[in-house]
């Protein structure tokens, strides 16, 4: 019979079959300091050990600081908000005491879970990843069976290197045709959210399809699977192909000499085969994809930037309509206001989802040899890994950003939920490459728009939420 | 985990869509180390409006939490489901939930029960001034005036909940087929279970 991807990867990782669920082998496991001390006080109390630490890897991200971590003498400084300084001191100690490799904040390799996993071929086609994280969903780029986990699930996965799971549906998003010029894969998941809604995935997972996918880069690829889960999917897939083989090859983790060729042949296999049938299909037509934009507090609530703040009464059910009114007061919005009247005063450029390579050049494109305007009164580029930053700066981007008025810094998870100091203030609006709108999200009382790095960057020349395509 | 086989008493009629588990528990209280005592930064946002269900003493303390579809959904923390639990509440009951906070809820001995919109409507009603009554081992919601919502759950799950086991002790009992699955590994696909 015919099989999805999502089916082969699933059957590949069966340990056993218990009928309505299944024990499933997990291939890598990746660990960060705010969802897993709970995990290692369980294994500790239980008595149990970290089962294959070898296939497991830990970095802070979430809570890090993202200024300088040493002075110019090397020294390390320390952290200011004590709770912050003993939660990473705490993923410090236990990865020591169960011998899980550990990328420390100080490490030029350290970076965002979702960014190192790819970048260190830590994360493979085919494999089982796991993370306490939703955006886990983002190494499905590469063809991986990648989705978020509860603390739980951590300790679960520490103690026995396998989850307990009922499989998901299978749901199909395809993308025909070829996206216009000013579009980037940001917007295009944007676009899709919008259509499928927040629940649209719930249960299910999606794999994306189509010649916009396949033409897309690796990178791309990751900000689509992302934020799979805003879609509610807990997982995404996109199909391994030449392109993704040759972005892994030689990275320090991926296989390497007659390992890398067998590798290659297998991944050839994963594939959805022709007839296979998917529990739901959703098509897009690439050209009605537009450069999108967030106007309320959640995900799917996606206009094209030429669009205007829709009225709550045009929603036909009353839930939506009072959930988009109480989304409007909080945002400080009113219906019909022109998206690209909406005046900005932060811009946030990073995030697991928007602070790879690809991005950092699209911000720094459009702001090359301009600056921020007066009434931004915040910008930060956040770089997703130590790597990612010294690509950047020896490209020069680093310079492009600072002379446009932004700060340049460290890598972590920064504004994206606003849990270390880099927070949105209370009733001023950010124009963020993140991937959550919601109340509350980048700061107490914060506004959140999502956009794409090249309109968060078109957003701090104006002051205002911007059409990329009048920049080109 | 400890067992569970009914919940029983007053609900907090929330009712909203889409509670995302930023409202839950915002991150700033994420920085703990342990799982207690979150319940002070449980529903932070709404419970800085005037006049919040969470704080009104007509519902204070109720085990029960009626809310909207999608409950649940973003963010992967725990920490929601800790702190539900710390402010004392048992079960949530709404139209869908997300994939990872049903998942967490159950771990926690938590019943996150599914219940169509109609249902969740006249449960609305009941919880203003009445109780709600949840039987796992029947699977079913009742009132003190005759309503009766059967529900669905996983039959894993609901053993799980019924006698408190512990899941990560029962999977440890599969070690012989973990080992075996990683020895066949081992020898077809390498690169999955070395790291070069």
């Amino acid at each position: 019979m015919p099989k999805t991807l999502y089916q082969k990867i699933w059957d590949a990782h069966i340990v056993e079959n218990n009928g309505d669920t299944a024990l499933l082998y997990i291939d890598r496991h990746l660990v960060h300091e705010v969802t897993s001390p709970q995990a290692f006080e369980g294994l500790r109390n239980a008595g149990r050990k970290v089962r294959r630490p070898d296939l497991t890897l830990a970095v802070p991200d979430h809570n890090l600081p993202t200024t300088a971590r040493m002075d110019p003498s090397g020294t390390i400084i320390p952290i200011a908000d004590p709770q912050s300084a003993a939660q990473l001191a705490a993923l410090e100690k236990n990865t020591a005491e169960f011998g899980v490799p550990y990328i420390g904040a100080t490490d030029r390799n350290q970076g965002i879970v979702h960014v190192i996993g790819p970048e260190q071929g830590f994360t493979l086609p085919g494999t089982t990843i796991v993370c306490g994280d939703s955006h886990t969903a983002a190494h499905g780029a590469l063809g991986a069976l990648a989705f978020g986990i509860g603390t739980s699930e951590v300790e679960h996965v520490m103690a026995t290197q396998t989850l307990l799971l009922s499989q998901s549906k299978s749901m199909e998003v395809r993308v025909d045709g070829e996206l216009n010029a000013g579009v980037s894969p940001k917007d295009l998941i944007l676009h899709i959210i919008g259509v499928i809604g927040t629940a649209g995935g719930t249960g299910h997972v999606i794999e994306y399809r189509g010649k916009v996918f396949e033409e897309m880069s690796i990178e791309g690829r990751l900000t689509v699977s992302n934020m799979s889960i805003e879609g509610g999917a807990r997982a995404g897939l996109i199909a391994p192909d030449n392109k993704t083989f040759a972005y892994l090859k030689d990275r320090p983790m991926a296989p390497k000499g007659d390992q890398w060729d067998a590798a290659v042949q297998y991944w050839k296999t994963l594939r959805t085969d022709d007839g296979a049938k998917f529990d739901k299909s959703v098509i897009i037509n690439a050209a009605d994809v537009a450069p999108s934009v967030t106007w309320g507090t959640s995900p799917e609530d996606v206009v094209p930037i030429t669009g205007r703040v829709p009225d709550p009464m045009s929603f036909a059910d009353p839930s939506k309509q009072a959930a988009a009114q109480k989304s409007l007061d909080y945002m400080g919005l009113s219906a019909g206001t022109k998206m690209q009247d909406v005046r900005i005063e932060n811009i946030f450029i990073g995030s697991c989802t928007n602070s790879r390579i690809e991005d950092l050049r699209a911000a720094a494109s459009i702001l090359k040899g301009r600056s921020k305007a007066d009434g931004v009164k915040w910008a930060i580029v956040v770089p997703g890994s130590g790597l990612v930053k010294e690509q950047a700066e020896a490209e020069g981007l680093d310079a492009i950003f600072t002379q446009a008025g932004f700060e340049w810094r460290e890598p972590g998870c920064s504004a994206c939920l606003g849990m270390n100091p880099d927070k949105v203030p209370a009733g001023e609006r950010c124009a963020s490459t993140s991937n959550r709108n919601f109340v509350g999200r980048q700061g107490p009382g914060s506004r959140t728009h999502l956009v794409s790095p090249a309109m968060a960057a078109a957003a701090a020349v104006t002051g205002k939420l911007t059409d990329i395509r009048d920049f080109e | 985990m400890k067992a569970i086989t009914s919940v029983s008493g007053r609900a907090y009629p929330l009712g909203r869509e889409n509670i995302d588990t930023d409202i839950i528990i915002p991150a700033k209280w994420l920085k703990t180390i342990s799982r207690s005592g979150l319940g002070k930064g449980a529903f932070e946002t709404i419970r800085a409006e005037v006049g919040n269900i969470f704080d009104d003493p007509e519902y204070k303390g109720s085990p029960i939490l009626i809310a909207g579809d999608n409950f649940g959904c973003g963010s992967s923390r725990e920490h929601a489901a800790w702190a539900m639990a710390d402010l004392g509440i048992k079960a949530v009951i709404a139209p869908s939930f997300s994939d990872i906070f049903s998942g967490n809820a159950f771990k926690n001995g938590m019943l996150a029960i599914a219940l169509p919109q109609e249902a969740i409507d006249r449960l609305m009603e009941v919880a203003q001034s009445d109780p709600i009554h949840i039987d796992l081992e029947n699977q079913v919601v009742t009132t003190d005036f005759q309503d009766r919502f059967p529900f669905e759950i996983d039959p894993f799950r609901k053993n799980c909940l019924l006698n408190g086991l512990d899941e990560i002790g029962l999977t440890m009992q599969r070690e012989d087929a973990i080992t075996a699955y990683e020895s066949h590994v081992t020898k077809s696909q390498s690169w999955l279970v070395s790291m070069t």
